[in-house]
């Protein structure tokens, strides 16, 4: 080990160098950029397009007493907990643990349905979605042939809608991850608690659930950041309406950006959505350091 | 960095929409920026044949049309997106008239008074229209394509079932209500008034609906010219208001959930007019461009059907209708390598025949004299002349660059009406954003 270290930082810089270098163009670079653009009134037409001005805190002072932030804010919460921790988490996690060891044919036949939708490109996905959804869409045309009324369910439940479309879309991630997890659980340990008693309950939550958190954290990780930040699917299926009811922070940023024109006033929005973002992998972070 | 990967996904995607990355700085190839929408392909297909056009007499220069298909109010960040960059930037754009000042403001247009004093025919443009493209610095930065009003359109045969006058000339918006009230007693599946609303249609409910009422009630502006003060907290605005919630609450117009819904104003609206399913719209005199031959779905039987009115006055005040007209230009873009090719493509797709052709198969009123004048025009649509009369009355927008974000906010104050919100309460949370939005000083209530 003091032999290797002594080679100092190029042994480690020349490989990392090229992810680095992408990592600093990529993602230090437009949040450098973002970070200058929100002290700035620059926007998409008029004199502040050409000459953007620096207008010190004056877009966070907007952004704090924003009248849609506060919603946009728990809206954004709310789909993130409901359909990546709770839906596409959990979902994925029984799906994963229903599967394992079944028949070859019942894996692939409910692996590849659950796959087909995660496959779909996002913006296919939501219009089918829509489609699905809408007030003379597939349910409502299902539930009219079962004698059943139905709603235009995109504007009586547009959260639940987009909550539900998300863990619909993307529940595979977690499950493909929990699969591969529960492949490398060792099969006497579980044995050993079969032998002591447990019932598959206790087994699953005694000895493969503590196992399995690593992987748990981890995933959790990966699917609410990519979850925070799900723009398409919101916007093809309710475009954040009606009203404000289902604009979540992504939405709302691209409104005040694109809508408003007011592109410094949405990179702040978008500063809030990190803050939201970056809360959520804090605390995933601290799961992920403690040991068990 | 999940955050800026949206957002950096959201510009990339609107500005890479038509996945080519071609150059327009070759001086061979002219790259031309507008809009195509749901049944909005009049301008498309005039463009596809002024290519045509335009490539045989040009050998050696290529017309790239580039349609954004996407509604008005995602029309415009996206060409603002495309101008920003060179590699995208277009020769020739179509421009809302009244986004002029910003764009000049912005540095994406080019001045073409040089351009327009070598051209014969730009006499013939009316002199109004012409200053359609005029920016306040008096250049002027695209010769416009036609122009429009503002009015009511109603289904006569819906009419004669709820006994109503097949000749209807509303005098009040009390008049328009009771209209829509019969037909909703006696047909309750119809729907009695539509008018343009909620967030899908963007500008056109700011417009098209709150404006034609402002501009009917006494307080009659939103902007102010004389004392350069925009008119908030506003009276008439909370009249507007009440009118919509008039419309909205009592079911004479369409669900909350159809605003809510992009595909109600983008193409089911349409359907349910031709199947006789709207009694009375508040919209324009380009529909009959939905309804003529070279149409996506003709309907040749709108000329004994559709009925047309003007909008009244509140209470019948004085000039006793309203009308509202918006514009639009071909324009040629500041990033333009070529802009004499660029220019003679405008003149090409807005010469006498070019224009003609246009304004016909849109149902766009002429702007040019020598094609108000052809007989042709009328042949077609039998309501041009009507509309045309309206123009003695008509106003237009406000083009300040603050506009937009007042027009922003006239639409979050109906779309909180049309569901459900008290119109004093959205009123008065309208002037108070208003008030943020331009400074206190420079508004007054009225």
């Amino acid at each position: 080990m003091a032999g290797r270290r002594r080679r100092g930082p190029l042994a480690w810089l020349l490989p990392m160098g090229p992810a680095l270098l992408l990592l600093l163009v990529f993602v230090a670079g437009p949040i450098l950029w973002c970070l200058h653009t929100a002290f700035t009134n620059a926007a998409m037409s008029g004199a502040a397009a050409r000459a953007p001005e620096y207008v010190g805190l004056d877009n966070f002072h907007r952004v704090l007493t924003d009248p849609e932030l506060g919603q946009a804010v728990w809206l954004t919460v709310v789909f993130t907990v409901g359909s990546a921790v709770l839906g596409q988490n959990c979902l994925g996690m029984l799906l994963a643990v229903l599967l394992h060891r079944r028949h070859r044919v019942v894996r692939n036949v409910v692996g590849g349905t659950v796959v087909a939708a995660w496959v779909l490109p996002e913006i296919v996905a939501a219009f089918a979605l829509q489609a699905f959804l809408t007030a003379d869409g597939t349910l409502n045309a299902v539930l009219a042939a079962l004698g059943l009324g139905g709603q235009d369910w995109l504007y009586s439940a547009p959260v639940l809608a987009v909550v539900l479309g998300n863990v619909w879309r993307g529940t595979a991630f977690s499950m493909l991850v929990y699969q591969a997890a529960l492949a490398e659980v060792p099969t006497e340990l579980v044995e050993a608690a079969q032998v002591d008693g447990a019932g598959p309950l206790r087994r699953f939550w005694h000895v493969v659930l503590p196992l399995l958190r690593r992987t748990v954290v981890t995933n959790l990780m990966l699917v609410t950041l990519q979850t925070v930040g799900v723009f398409t699917l919101v916007y093809v299926m309710t475009a954040g309406g009606p009203g404000t009811a289902s604009q979540t922070l992504p939405l709302l940023m691209y409104e005040r950006a694109f809508g408003f024109g007011e592109i410094g006033y949405g990179t702040t929005v978008a500063f809030v959505l990190l803050v939201v973002a970056g809360t959520f992998a804090a605390v995933y972070a601290r799961g992920l350091r403690e040991e068990v | 960095m999940r955050i800026v990967g949206a957002l950096v996904a959201v510009a990339l995607a609107a500005t890479g929409l038509t996945g080519c990355a071609g150059s327009s700085g070759d001086g061979r190839t002219l790259r031309v920026v507008y809009q195509r929408w749901g049944d909005f392909v009049q301008l498309d297909q005039h463009l596809a044949r002024t290519k045509a056009e335009f490539e045989r007499e040009h050998p050696g220069t290529t017309v790239e049309l580039v349609p954004v298909v996407a509604p008005e109010n995602e029309y415009l960040p996206k060409v603002r997106l495309m101008l920003r960059a060179p590699a995208t930037a277009p020769d020739v754009l179509y421009e809302d008239s009244y986004h002029v000042n910003a764009d000049v403001a912005a540095g994406y247009l080019h001045p073409l008074d040089d351009h327009l004093a070598r051209w014969p025919d730009w006499a013939q443009f009316v002199e109004s229209t012409r200053q359609a493209g005029r920016a306040v610095d008096g250049r002027t930065y695209g010769v416009p394509i036609g122009t429009d009003t503002r009015g009511l359109w109603y289904n006569r045969r819906l009419f004669a079932q709820a006994g109503l006058p097949t000749d209807w000339r509303p005098a009040s918006w009390a008049d328009v209500l009771a209209a829509a009230r019969a037909v909703k007693a006696r047909l309750p599946d119809v729907i009695a008034f539509d008018m343009p609303a909620g967030r899908p249609v963007g500008e056109a409910a700011a417009m098209q609906s709150m404006q034609m009422l402002l501009h009917g009630t006494d307080t009659g502006v939103l902007y102010d010219e004389r004392e350069g003060r925009w008119v908030a907290p506003s009276a008439g605005f909370a009249d507007a208001l009440r009118f919509v919630r008039e419309v909205f609450a009592s079911g004479l117009g369409p669900t909350p959930a159809q605003v809510a819904d992009p595909y109600y104003s983008k193409s089911g609206k349409e359907e349910l007019t031709r199947s006789g399913r709207v009694a009375i719209r508040l919209d324009g005199s380009w529909l009959p461009g939905n309804w003529l031959s070279g149409a996506p779905v003709e309907w040749p039987e709108w000329r004994q059907i559709m009925g047309t009115a003007p909008m009244p006055t509140q209470r019948g005040q004085h000039p006793g209708r309203v009308s509202l007209s918006g514009g639009w230009l071909l324009s040629v873009g500041a990033g333009s390598r070529d802009k004499d090719a660029a220019f003679a493509f405008v003149t090409k797709a807005l010469s006498r025949e070019g224009a003609l052709a246009y304004n016909t198969a849109a149902s766009d009123l002429p702007v040019r004299k020598d094609v108000a004048a052809d007989p042709r025009v009328g042949e077609q649509n039998p309501t041009i002349a009507f509309w045309s009369s309206l123009l003695e009355i008509t106003r237009y927008r406000p083009t300040l660059v603050e506009y937009p974000r007042v027009s922003q906010e006239i639409q979050v104050a109906m779309e909180q009406v049309v569901n459900g919100a008290d119109p004093e309460e959205a009123a008065r949370a309208w002037a108070e954003r208003v008030r943020q939005v331009v400074g206190v000083e420079r508004t007054r209530s009225g």
